[in-house]
């Protein structure tokens, strides 16, 4: 009977975990107050998990623009298009690489730290002695954190795009002695920007609330111990990258 | 005559049981603490004294039982409720609490700027005297990671007074500290309770540092109360838990080994 207990409660745990996020998600939502308080609290932390994660995003997309153009110069040499390059980089990037790997990196650099942060304030009591003053902690701490991810993650994405192009200018001109109006014709003509860009930009902000959510929800309910903390921080970037993964399939499929 | 009792009882704690799963961690427990005085719930550690400090702030919800504060039945109010009724009550934990990110200014300005609209200024001006009261005016710039542990103590103790409230809870507030610092926090805690007419529960283990400072205890063993009165009286008490408790025994009804139902140690009793 233990037995059947213990495995039912693994099948329900999660079902039940899923049900505490989004009840999570509402009382964060529902305690939004358009005080200079919080937009100034929102702006520091846009500052620190936004644009203190630009040097990795940037870095990282340089060399993505770098080894696609690379991997698609030798692919549509095979069938003399390689002056197509610019076009299959860019549009692999604008809608599928661009949000999803930005989205990745930004899980293991920004999701890790918040809940991290997070965490530890609660096995420090941080969160009880806020509770304590009648200082809602979901407002103060949970909020400006999830609305930070959501606007820098597509922020981020731009910037992850452009440094990617930059790299595939500097491999496929640069190294490969490719035409430079070719290069940017072929973009100008078969790049749209609604349906390439903007669709892209879509995803990453719906990425940028997944990793939010999942970010804050974990460290608010952390184990107040170190190990608690360690499995809190490993459970945001597995979950996250899980979660990009399927919601980026789901809108591709339904929405593009 | 009714009313001027009523008037004079701050806390007022009637038949208290509160549950964990299976085990009971208070059990009809009943109490008057009364208005400008500190009092303090000794026991040994993991005897529910911290429990009952949650029951009173309202962090718990008892099984059975009522708690009233000021008037106000704690044990019954909603969530909006609660928020307001905390307002009125100072906090000060174990180990202080401070925010680690923020200065030892924000830290104390942090209830003022959540619950007043005070103007900067006037808002600099009682940060700066509630840290002076602490006899720590000029670190307000530090953070808490710069500060030692009974710095950062009195920082805590000035946050939590710094609304004024009406009620002080105190969870082991001299814990790690020197001798010097436990003088230090005692002495606020007085002064602070009898110039402010505050009423203040201190829970606590160490009888020494509690004998200097409260007007009444509580001693807790076994989910109940042993033994009650001034700090001198328990002192001579010859109840066997409070004699106990007081002199540090091994030996006695307060247990050694920790219980767990089912066991066969509940059979020896």
């Amino acid at each position: 009977m233990a037995t059947l207990g213990h495995y039912t409660s693994k099948l329900t745990g999660p079902v039940a975990q899923s049900g505490q996020c989004l009840l999570f998600l509402m009382r964060m939502i529902s305690s939004i107050r358009f005080s200079a308080a919080q937009v100034r609290s929102v702006l520091q932390q846009i500052y620190l998990i936004g644009a203190r994660s630009l040097v990795i995003v940037m870095i990282c997309g340089f060399f993505v623009g770098m080894v696609l153009s690379l991997q698609a110069i030798n692919a549509l040499e095979q069938f003399g298009a390689s002056d197509q390059v610019s076009l299959l980089v860019v549009k692999s990037l604008f809608r599928e690489l661009g949000p999803v790997l930005t989205a990745l990196l930004f899980a293991g650099r920004a999701g890790t730290s918040v809940t991290a942060e997070i965490g530890l304030m609660k096995a420090t009591n941080q969160i009880e002695a806020m509770e304590l003053m009648a200082i809602d902690p979901i407002q103060i701490i949970a909020l400006p954190r999830f609305i930070a991810s959501l606007i820098s993650l597509p922020l981020l994405t731009a910037m992850f795009n452009a440094l990617a192009i930059l790299g595939s200018v500097v491999f496929s001109i640069g190294v490969m002695d490719m035409d430079a109006g070719i290069f940017w014709s072929k973009l100008q003509t078969g790049i749209y920007f609604y349906k390439d860009f903007v669709g892209g930009m879509w995803k990453s902000l719906v990425f940028g609330g997944l990793v939010g959510l999942v970010a804050v929800f974990f460290g608010y309910t952390a184990k107040p111990t170190g190990a608690g903390v360690g499995t809190a921080t490993t459970n945001t970037v597995v979950l996250s990258s899980v979660l990009i993964l399927v919601f980026d399939f789901i809108m591709t499929s339904f929405f593009t | 005559m009714e009313q001027a009792k009523i008037i004079k009882t701050a806390i007022r704690i009637r038949d208290l049981v509160f549950r964990r799963g299976r085990n009971t961690i208070l059990d009809g427990i009943s109490m008057d603490i009364q208005q400008g005085s500190i009092v303090a719930f000794m026991g040994p550690s993991g005897v529910g004294k911290t429990t009952i400090l949650r029951l009173i702030s309202g962090q718990l919800k008892p099984d059975e039982g009522t708690i009233e504060v000021n008037g106000q039945m704690v044990s019954r109010m909603s969530d909006r409720e609660l928020h307001r009724f905390r307002r009125n009550i100072g906090v000060l934990l174990q180990d202080g609490a401070l925010f680690t990110d923020l200065t030892v200014f924000e830290n104390i300005a942090t209830p003022l700027r959540e619950h007043t609209d005070l103007p900067e200024p006037l808002l600099r001006r009682l940060v700066m005297s509630k840290l002076n009261a602490v006899g720590l005016g000029g670190i307000e710039d530090l953070m808490p990671h710069e500060l030692s542990g009974g710095m950062a103590r009195r920082v805590a103790f000035a946050r939590a007074v710094v609304l004024d409230p009406g009620i002080m809870l105190y969870d082991e507030p001299m814990t790690g500290l020197d001798p010097i610092a436990v003088s230090t926090i005692r002495t606020l805690m007085r002064e602070t309770n009898d110039a402010l007419g505050l009423t203040s529960i201190v829970v606590t283990h160490n009888v020494t540092q509690m004998s200097q400072l409260v007007d009444y205890c509580y001693i807790m063993a076994s989910a109940k109360i042993a033994g009650e009165g001034p700090p001198q009286e328990l002192n001579s008490s010859t109840e066997p838990g409070v004699n106990q408790f007081m002199n540090g025994k091994m030996e006695g009804p307060i247990p050694f080994h920790y219980q767990t139902p089912g066991t066969p140690w509940g059979l020896l009793d």
